[in-house]
């Protein structure tokens, strides 16, 4: 009770509950809980192949993942039951560790549509271009985005960073509720880093929350997690505040393989 | 195919499906000659089957049959309905030339305002005296019934230096089921000339008809020409094009060819660099759903040195419909310095879709730079999740990726406006399958 009385100001909103999933007969995660309430920032680390990436797969709603056990609230509702798009449109954002180029379609054209379809599935007005344009800048500007990123084709010939902020601008644009940000300091130098890291600490608020993959520690010193998991074949072993990632730091992840 | 035969007088057989049209069909004596010859040589070989190589992927006698009788001429009641389909088919600005089951409409034409730029008259017209309209390098089956068969179309002459101001756009526009309609044309683009023709395709409530249709174009030197080609024929209509082309010395020539329609299509190209210096762009696509079968034969043929050739294709193959590509590039021994390239590339959305692609180089001469490539496969899951991921449906990813897809064909189009009006055809296209 004392639990829910701390809580009973923030509501959860995104629950995890003992999560079984198989890749091609292969279990990866093996009973994994986690509950993320709005507001917060929250990392989870691990090795590789502890399960971190399938976790923000499975809740994205990416195909090749069979849930066989548990199950994921979002809002309190059941996530498992809805395509990717219908997530996307009630508020969850995954930012792709390798975000895909798509030659042939314009940036500008992505965002209207991705926009407009999840606002037509709100219910809500879609935006007319005029609009949809002045609110691109407005966005783009905030996060110091060049307006020359979205003359071209979507990632098309974008470095890794240009790949990042093109993410990071459609989580300002979208405005989701829950972002899961996948190894967002893969393939980045540490300019490219601060960038991408300084644009995701604009968005947060007391409304939205931030969940961080991360394998290394140092994307912690841009994003500040209220809460610190740690991932280790296929559950959470261990999970405190932000010095719990320090530690990790300079113990290494080893003592936590015994424990899984 | 199965056509009846009829006795004529002089003891040879004529099926009746030349004797009922043969009062209709103009010509001098001499000139029913010719087509009595042509219709023979249809005869003799039959409707093209799949134990011909060039007809190998579509055998018209399992997809067509039987060529059916001869449209009647267009009554008031259907050139009302044909008014309806010109006016929304028509390009913003062009002057149109329309043909109603294969007979020349003045009334839905704008003939009056390209007379100021170009020489026109009907091929009934020319083909009164002159047979020389009824005869092509090439001469298969579904060529020769065209000869034998041709009611009418357009004979256009644009003059040495002409600049057209607006596009030409030839609309074929069919209104009588289960029937037939056989047009023949002619273009001839005179030096330093630049011109842009359309010809369109569309179907006004007919159902079940067929189209054949030939077009000899021939082009002079130093001359820019874009020559498009817009089917969107019923869905359940035939269509068998054949295009001559020859091209003079230091000439643009871009042809684009878009399928969206009929049942069963094949535009077969043949296209002659007879000038040195000269580039040509061949490009196309074709839309394709439930059971239609898409047939593109082109062949290339470098007669002479320094010429540039660059052939861009997309094929969209949704349920159980059948693409087909085949190129041929032919590089004569004197066509040194050639460079020849082909791209084609088939997206197939079902699994019971069906592609085949045929590149054919033919290299006679030894200093030339000739490549082909052919791909065929699936819309990309990682793209299609990512676009999902970002709120689209699945249809709507789908759309976006199929746009980008055929994109690079569409972008030959030079001119921002007919650019744009094809963009809006695979829109529509794509809004049908949601």
């Amino acid at each position: 009770m004392h639990q829910l009385n701390k809580l009973d100001t923030k509501m959860a909103l995104l629950e995890v509950k003992d999560l079984k999933v198989r890749v091609e007969e292969r279990e990866i995660l093996h009973g994994l809980t986690l509950t993320v309430n709005e507001g917060e920032i929250h990392a989870i680390m691990g090795p590789n192949g502890s399960g971190k990436s399938t976790l923000s797969h499975v809740i994205a709603g990416k195909p090749g993942y069979e849930v066989t056990d548990g199950q994921i609230l979002f809002k309190g509702e059941d996530l498992l039951e809805m395509a990717p798009e219908e997530r996307a449109a009630k508020g969850v954002f995954l930012a792709f560790q390798y975000p895909v180029e798509i030659p042939g379609v314009a940036t500008m054209t992505f965002l209207r549509t991705a926009l407009n379809a999840q606002r037509k599935a709100r219910g809500e007005s879609e935006y007319s271009t005029p609009d949809f344009l002045k609110k691109v800048r407005e966005v783009s500007k905030s996060l110091n985005i060049p307006q020359d990123m979205l003359k071209r084709g979507v990632n098309v010939g974008f470095s890794g960073g240009e790949k990042k902020r093109n993410e990071v601008l459609q989580m300002a644009l979208f405005e989701p509720s829950l972002c899961i940000l996948d190894e967002m300091d893969s393939g980045l130098d540490i300019d490219a880093l601060r960038i991408a890291a300084d644009g995701v600490n604009a968005l947060h608020s007391p409304k939205r929350a931030m969940v961080v993959i991360t394998h290394y520690q140092r994307l912690l010193n841009y994003i500040v997690p209220d809460i610190v998991h740690v991932m280790s074949k296929g559950r959470v072993v261990k999970s405190g505040g932000k010095e719990l990632a320090l530690e990790l730091e300079a113990s290494g992840y080893a003592q936590f393989e015994d424990a899984a | 195919m199965n056509v009846a035969v009829a006795k004529t007088g002089k003891g040879r057989a004529v099926s009746d499906l030349f004797t009922s049209a043969e009062g209709r069909l103009p010509g001098s004596p001499s000139v029913i000659a010719v087509r009595r010859e042509a219709f023979e040589t249809y005869e003799r070989l039959g409707l093209p089957h799949r134990r011909i190589e060039e007809w190998k992927y579509t055998d018209l006698r399992a997809l067509v049959g039987e060529v059916l009788p001869l449209a009647a001429s267009p009554d008031a009641a259907a050139l009302k309905r044909a008014a309806d389909a010109v006016q929304a088919n028509a390009i913003a600005g062009a002057r149109k030339l329309v043909l109603v089951d294969g007979v020349f409409v003045p009334d839905l034409s704008d003939v009056k305002a390209l007379a100021s730029e170009a020489g026109f008259r009907t091929s009934r017209e020319t083909l009164e005296t002159d047979a020389g309209l009824l005869k092509t390098a090439s001469n298969d089956a579904v060529i020769a019934l065209n000869a034998a068969m041709a009611t009418d179309g357009v004979v256009l002459s644009i003059a040495d230096g002409a600049q057209l101001s607006a596009p030409i756009q030839i609309i074929h526009v069919a209104i009588a089921p289960s029937a037939s309609a056989f047009t023949r044309s002619e273009v001839v683009v005179g030096k330093g000339a630049r011109a842009t023709i359309i010809e369109s395709f569309v179907a006004a409530g007919a159902k079940a008809y067929q189209v054949s249709d030939a077009v000899i174009v021939t082009i002079g030197d130093n001359a820019d020409v874009a020559y498009i080609r817009l089917m969107d024929d019923a869905p359940d209509a035939v269509n068998i094009t054949s295009q001559f082309v020859t091209v003079g010395a230091n000439t643009k020539l871009n042809i684009f060819n878009m399928t969206t329609g009929a049942a069963v299509s094949r535009l077969q190209g043949f296209i002659t660099l007879a000038g040195e210096g000269s580039e040509l762009g061949v490009n196309g696509v074709n839309l394709l759903q439930k059971t239609e079968h898409g047939d593109t034969t082109l062949v290339v043929d470098h007669a002479v040195p320094n010429c540039v050739s660059r052939e861009i294709f997309r094929a969209v193959i949704d349920d159980r419909a059948h693409s087909v590509f085949q190129g041929r590039i032919i590089v004569r021994p004197d066509a040194q310095k050639t460079d020849g390239k082909m791209m084609i590339r088939a997206l197939l959305l079902s699994d019971e879709a069906e592609a085949d692609n045929k590149p054919e180089l033919e290299i006679f001469a030894d200093d030339v730079s000739c490549g082909h490539g052919a791909t065929a496969g699936a819309l990309d899951d990682n793209l299609l999740f990512y676009l999902k991921a970002r709120g689209l449906p699945e249809k709507q990813a789908q759309a976006l990726l199929i746009q980008a897809f055929v994109g690079e064909a569409i972008e030959q189009i030079a001119d921002d406006g007919l650019r744009e009006h094809v963009i809006g055809i695979a829109e529509r296209w794509l809004e049908r399958r949601q």
